[in-house]
């Protein structure tokens, strides 16, 4: 399978230049939206912490709660389905659907759903599936994935959105007006929650104790798409279980406020039974969490509540766009989570983040994210699937690191080239720090020179 | 094996040891002054509407006179009669000429301008969505303090559906630019109506 390669794609995008700056400035303010709303809350710092308990206890105890969550859908008279991968959770869908001759299906954003890439698969057998979210709608039609998981089409333009809309649902040529785009949607899109047999949705939080599960969306999709078809599908990831009903004032009092900057989403919806003459059934699914749930390193991503925060936050993301990360999840959360699907082809992504560890002190779960990123560096290395280049600059890099005298030589040799080597010299394949940007001005004098010539010799 | 079992195996198998306890939940009440003024402040933010009808104003006709140009007004409460019944055992889509859906509100809550509703209160889920615009009334004592309140009330554990609706249904996913009335009611009215006496539940 082919390796990834995120730097390649990452200036391609930097190559769209509105592009690249309009996404920059508006993944930043939802990061400045998210401080507000976070210092406006005293125990914001506790409710991360309990956020964080919260969810290692469960992670600790997943089976017991799964069999709980399991007992209690039961009596509510609704259907529990188990997937341990992508194509046992198609099936299970695709059944569902099929024996109850539904042909349409209207759907809520699920990340889930994207990573087990559902909807090729229904198509292929004849269901036609809307997506009905905005943002994810405007990716179904012009065939990509998701860039981003709370807002999916972020990396295109208002342009963009007028071609794609006019090529597919018959929006006017060159109207370009944002009311008018997702106007066109709504009247495109409610012919089909009318007729639909039935709905999807993800989950945000599935409650043990009562057998419920939370959806949290602005536009009310998730809800049309329960509410008026009488089949309701719930696809939902095994870590997304909390034990308590009262857990979850600690988690939607985080979740939106970290996204989005607003101190909750417009609806947050509880389905616990079946409506009256109504079916409802969960699809539980593993595909890989509970191999990650053993990896000491790696376990604690399964806390990830899928807000967004890290992402947002992100200089490396925010520059480089998420479908460069050529995954499913992309940006910090991303990075960690890939490699435990398929280490060789996301084995560039860890090195898609300066450490920096923004997306640690934003993550509203307190997942070590930065750590993890660099634990999957050693691991990456350790197990050859370094790039060449990468490998030897890194090699040499260490010997020189290691050795004092071989490292003042090359400081002092460093300075000296910046200043006097020809720039094809520098700013080539071999360094790619210099592609986008100028390698900064050596001082006169190295630190040790000064420390000698100020404080005497050591 | 089944899939159910071998995916419990699986978890079983691999969940870290020991298991962390499971703290407790404070309220973290620090609510100041009236709950019905951070309410009404909150739910304005989340591009909410708030109306106070005349004093004496009879909700139905008052209701009218906010939307003069509505054809179907379905109320899921007694207590606005609107111009078309709304019988539980009807259709989803049959809401869909909806203008003005009405409902009354079981609480509100003061941190986030929500109002809480469930299968009850709505009678058929779908009036909340379906309908162009949503009128909620609202008793001003039936509201909680913060989402820690919402979440220690029992009817969670008995109700089939129930939503924290804040403001009308809304999107930001072209650039960044704020639509009302994305795929749900383009807006929502609350009202501060208090409850009939013969009619008034404990939060």
């Amino acid at each position: 399978m082919r390796r990834i390669d995120h730097a390649e794609a990452a200036s391609q995008f930097i190559a769209a230049k509105a592009h690249q700056e309009f996404h920059d400035r508006r993944l930043w303010d939802l990061r400045l939206k998210r401080d507000r709303e976070a210092h406006g809350i005293p125990e914001w710092e506790e409710l991360r912490a309990l956020a964080s308990q919260i969810k290692e206890h469960t992670l600790a105890r997943l089976s017991d709660y799964l069999e709980e969550f399991e007992s209690r859908v039961k009596e509510n008279g609704a259907h529990v389905h188990w997937a341990r991968d992508a194509t046992e959770h198609n099936q299970i869908v695709y059944d569902i659907l099929s024996t109850r001759g539904a042909k349409t299906l209207v759907k809520s954003k699920s990340m889930l759903t994207e990573e087990c890439d559902m909807r090729p698969f229904l198509e292929r057998r004849g269901i036609e599936v809307i997506e009905t979210d905005l943002g994810e709608r405007i990716q179904q039609l012009d065939d990509e994935p998701p860039s981003h998981i709370v807002v999916p089409a972020v990396h295109k333009l208002r342009g963009d959105v007028s071609d794609v809309f006019a090529r597919t649902i018959g929006a006017q040529p060159g109207n370009d007006d944002i009311h008018y785009l997702a106007e066109t949607q709504r009247q495109t899109t409610r012919p089909y929650f009318l007729r639909a047999q039935a709905g999807m949705t993800g989950a945000n939080f599935a409650v043990a104790e009562t057998g419920s599960f939370v959806v949290c969306t602005n536009e009310g999709n998730a809800d049309l798409s329960a509410n008026v078809p009488k089949l309701h599908i719930a696809s939902i990831g095994i870590e997304k279980m909390i034990p308590r009903i009262e857990h979850l004032g600690v988690f939607i009092r985080l979740l939106s406020r970290s996204a989005l900057g607003s101190p909750i989403t417009q609806y947050t919806s509880h389905f616990r039974a079946p409506r009256e003459g109504g079916e409802l059934h969960i699809v539980l699914v593993d595909n890989g969490r509970s191999e990650r749930l053993g990896m000491r390193d790696f376990w604690h991503s399964l806390k990830c509540i899928r807000c967004g925060a890290c992402m947002n936050t992100c200089p490396v993301y925010r520059r480089s766009g998420g479908l460069s990360y050529g995954a499913t999840y992309s940006g910090p959360i991303g990075v960690i989570i890939d490699p435990t699907f398929n280490i060789r082809k996301y084995s560039n992504l860890p090195f898609a983040s300066t450490l920096n560890g923004s997306c640690t002190n934003v993550c509203p779960v307190k997942i070590d994210i930065h750590e993890q990123i660099y634990k999957w560096r050693q691991i990456i290395a350790e197990r050859n699937q370094l790039p060449f280049v990468k490998k030897e600059m890194m090699r040499i890099a260490g010997k020189v690191l290691a050795d004092p005298k071989l490292y003042r030589a090359a400081v002092s040799a460093a300075g000296l080239a910046i200043e006097h080597l020809p720039r094809f010299a520098i700013y080539n394949w071999l360094n790619p720090w210099g592609r986008q940007r100028e390698i900064p001005e050596a001082p006169q004098q190295t630190f040790r020179g000064w420390y000698l010539e100020h404080r005497g010799r050591p | 094996m089944t899939s159910r079992d071998a995916i419990l195996a699986a978890v079983r198998a691999n969940q870290p040891t020991p298991a962390p306890s499971l703290p407790e939940i404070p309220v973290f009440e620090k609510m100041s002054g009236s709950l019905l003024e951070q309410f009404r402040e909150a739910l304005l933010r989340m591009g909410g509407k708030f109306v106070d009808p005349p004093n004496g104003e009879n909700p139905d006709r008052f209701i009218r006179s906010l939307f003069p140009e509505a054809q179907v007004i379905c109320s899921a409460s007694s207590e606005v009669i609107g111009t078309r019944a709304l019988n539980s055992g009807c259709e989803p889509a049959d809401l869909a000429d909806v203008d003005v859906g009405i409902v009354r509100a079981a609480f509100g809550v003061a941190e986030t301008g929500s109002i809480w509703l469930s299968e009850q209160d709505l009678r058929v889920n779908a009036l909340a969505y379906l309908a162009q615009h949503l009128v909620a009334l609202l008793d001003p004592g039936d509201i909680v303090g913060n989402l820690h309140h919402v979440y220690r009330d029992p009817r969670f554990k008995t109700a089939r559906y129930a939503v924290l609706v804040t403001g009308p249904s809304a999107t930001a996913d072209i650039e960044g630019v704020l639509i009302h009335g994305a795929q749900g009611v383009r807006s929502l009215t609350v009202l501060p109506v208090s409850r009939p006496a013969d009619n008034r539940a404990s939060v």
